[in-house]
């Protein structure tokens, strides 16, 4: 009997708590889009802030965001992949493979700020880039590598070996195999890491406050060695250091709504494709 | 045909070593984040702890030759106001600044454009035994009689690590005491761990253990959303509902404290938490628990006795990579726990992460210059926390327990 309470009351507190962690994410999100909602209008999303940033728009940080989101894509995803197929299909499962996946794991989690650190020394001051889209996208690429080789990895390994070894069969060389057959069938798990590291890399604020990030431009930027603004800094300064903070709230609430959306959208999208993938994989 | 065949050989090996080249990348970002972290801290140990382009001068007959930095600023802030504190004469110490030359001279005096400030600076010097003085390199004493200039010494490794004093702008001899931001890093993280971890560990035992599908459908997304929230976000909110929330709570002067922080990075920590503890309890073999159940166990009995202790491996992993998110988290922590660099007495005051120091201060700090080596430093420390908590973590996934089973 004395132990029935005692489950009754374990099962309920795990209940409360997985309850409690619901409501803790309804009331930051609640939250922000009660107080964003109102802000955000078509003039919110296409216009330069203005009077010290207590008015106007937002559509400089956007772009700039869009910009590095782009640009460390184009780093990360190309180099991402053909690292996970280097472990996956080439490396065996020897010593290498497992010290190459330690030093991923250890990659993965260097602090943020570490990273705007190393940006700033090697791609700003020691490669001379100066405070650029192109030193913040290779600094943010950096910071997503080992997300993009994970989820990769993890892409290529759920390739059933018959594939392999039916093309293989017919003639065809390694490369062939990987490119014809694993990587396609791959695909869409590893779009889905992609996925991922977008929401990532549109939220990340530290690697990029030295290495790219700008208080205010006048300008959109010209060029990938110009400076750019972006959503996550701009909503720092926005709530600690405006002119006017009070003035400038009602613009914070917006840019984290807007900060929030982009983020989860992409984090929804990808939690729902893996869940179609899946689905469909193992109806095959 | 033939020819073909060589091409697509030479492409084929081509595109292989492409991808072995590749397979080292992690490493070689690795190599190369160590290498640059630690060049540019380590030269805080090889350059003497005073403002670059200014030295210190004393009168000749002053025994005192070297001064370590904590000296010179206790002097400056006249806590140290005799010189037999610094192994010298018995005699009050008498502190001066460029500034001050005005009160000896005026401004015609010193000549056009200062030209005579180096002259006039000497016969200070030598007129005051027990001064010290603090000038610039271009205006240094030029008389060789009766003036001397004063070492200061370098920072050493205990004075980085075990200095009580972070005054990175502090003249003549900044200060670069880490200790309290690492306290505070500490202090902070381990609020979040307390918290994170029993909450944590109830979601996951309730995820996989007594949860339905449905219920386990819902759940999962929450908990990655969580996991998505930008930390910038996570810090606007605090700001703006948890901070005035704590302050009105425990009616404290300021929201912005230790405890703020901590709350703030429990919610951060939980879904690392959560993942990995889940993925440990449900590992645990479906035999295992069946015979708990068959010896006439409650299911509780079971998790409590069977599962966790099972699981226990797993779940120390889930703390440690835990207590890494808390440690290397920046810009909540940088706009919540109110940036006072000092030592933390209680949990509601105010305090200072290594991480927020670097993203506050480095923008500020000439490159190059003594603070950002001292800032690079603190990320040398941050690096090897994260790197120690990875291998910790990865040991101890590794290590099957069957104790107490």
């Amino acid at each position: 009997m004395n132990q029935k309470i005692k489950q009754k009351i374990a099962f309920f507190l795990f209940r409360l708590f997985s309850f409690f962690i619901v409501g803790i994410l309804v009331s930051i999100l609640g939250f922000i889009v009660i107080n964003g909602i109102g802000v955000i209008n078509w003039d919110f999303l296409t216009k330069s802030p203005t009077e010290g940033m207590t008015a106007g728009g937002i559509f400089p940080a956007i772009v700039g965001t869009f910009y590095l989101v782009i640009g460390s894509l184009i780093f990360a995803v190309p180099l991402g992949i053909m690292s996970a197929i280097y472990t996956t299909e080439y490396a065996g499962n020897g010593y290498i493979v497992r010290f190459i996946r330690l030093m991923t794991n250890n990659l993965a989690s260097v602090p943020s700020i570490v990273f705007g650190l190393f940006g700033m020394a090697l791609f700003v001051n020691n490669l001379g880039f100066g405070d650029s889209i192109l030193a913040g996208s290779l600094t943010l690429g950096l910071l997503t590598l080992p997300l993009i080789i994970r989820t990769s990895e993890e892409a290529l390994k759920a390739v059933p070996d018959s594939y392999r070894s039916g093309s293989m069969a017919l003639g065809a060389s390694k490369l062939q195999t990987i490119r014809k057959v694993v990587l396609p069938s791959a695909l869409p798990n590893i779009l889905t890491g992609v996925i991922l590291s977008v929401g990532r890399v549109s939220g990340e604020t530290a690697p990029i406050l030295f290495t790219v990030a700008a208080y205010f431009l006048p300008n959109l930027p010209q060029s990938i060695f110009d400076q750019a603004m972006a959503l996550p800094y701009h909503l720092y300064v926005l709530a600690t250091s405006g002119t006017d903070l009070e003035a400038s709230r009602p613009m914070a609430y917006g840019t984290a709504l807007v900060l929030i959306i982009i983020v989860l959208v992409f984090n929804l999208a990808a939690t729902f494709m893996r869940q179609r993938l899946n689905k469909k994989f193992k109806q095959n | 045909m033939a020819q073909k065949n060589i091409l697509g050989k030479f492409a084929e090996k081509f595109a292989e070593s492409l991808l072995t080249v590749s397979g080292a990348l992690t490493t070689v970002a690795i190599l190369f984040i160590t290498i640059f972290l630690f060049k540019e801290g380590f030269g805080l140990f090889k350059t003497p702890a005073i403002e670059d382009g200014y030295g210190l001068y004393v009168n000749s007959e002053n025994p005192v030759s070297q001064l370590r930095p904590l000296d010179v600023k206790n002097m400056y802030d006249e806590e140290i106001t005799n010189w037999n504190a610094v192994d010298g004469m018995n005699q009050e110490i008498m502190v001066f600044r460029i500034d001050d030359v005005f009160d000896y001279y005026s401004d015609e005096d010193l000549g056009e454009n200062y030209s005579l400030l180096p002259e006039k600076l000497s016969h200070i010097i030598s007129d005051h035994k027990n001064i010290i003085a603090y000038v610039p390199k271009e205006f240094a004493p030029s008389a060789v009689q009766g003036v001397k200039e004063v070492k200061v010494l370098n920072n050493s490794l205990s004075d980085f690590f075990l200095g009580r004093e972070w005054l990175p702008t502090a003249t003549p001899s900044p200060l670069f005491g880490s200790l309290p931001l690492i306290l505070g890093t500490l202090l902070v993280s381990l609020i979040a761990i307390v918290l994170a971890l029993p909450l944590g560990l109830g979601v996951a035992v309730y995820l996989s253990e007594l949860a339905d599908e449905r219920m386990r459908k819902f759940l999962k997304p929450v908990i990655e959303l969580l996991a998505g929230i930008p930390s910038v976000v996570y810090g606007f909110f605090g700001l703006v509902v948890v901070a005035p929330l704590v302050q009105k709570a425990f009616n404290l002067p300021v929201g912005e404290t230790a405890f703020t922080g901590g709350l703030i990075l429990a919610i951060m920590a939980l879904p690392t938490i959560i993942s990995v503890a889940e993925d440990a309890i449900s590992n645990t073999p479906r035999a295992m628990r069946e015979a708990s159940l068959a010896l006439g166990a409650t299911q509780w009995q079971t998790i409590h006795k069977v599962v966790i202790p099972y699981a226990g491996s797993g779940i120390s992993a889930a703390a440690v990579l835990g207590i890494g998110r808390a440690v290397g988290e920046t810009m909540a922590v940088l706009m919540i726990t109110g940036n006072a660099a000092v030592i933390p007495s209680s949990i509601f005051e105010p305090v200072r992460t290594i991480p927020a120091t670097i993203a506050a201060e480095l923008g500020e700090a000439p490159s190059g210059g003594q603070h950002y080596q001292a800032l690079f430093l603190l990320g040398c420390i941050l690096f090897l926390i994260s790197m120690m908590i990875s291998v910790i973590s990865d040991m101890i996934s590794k290590k099957k327990t069957y104790k107490s089973v």
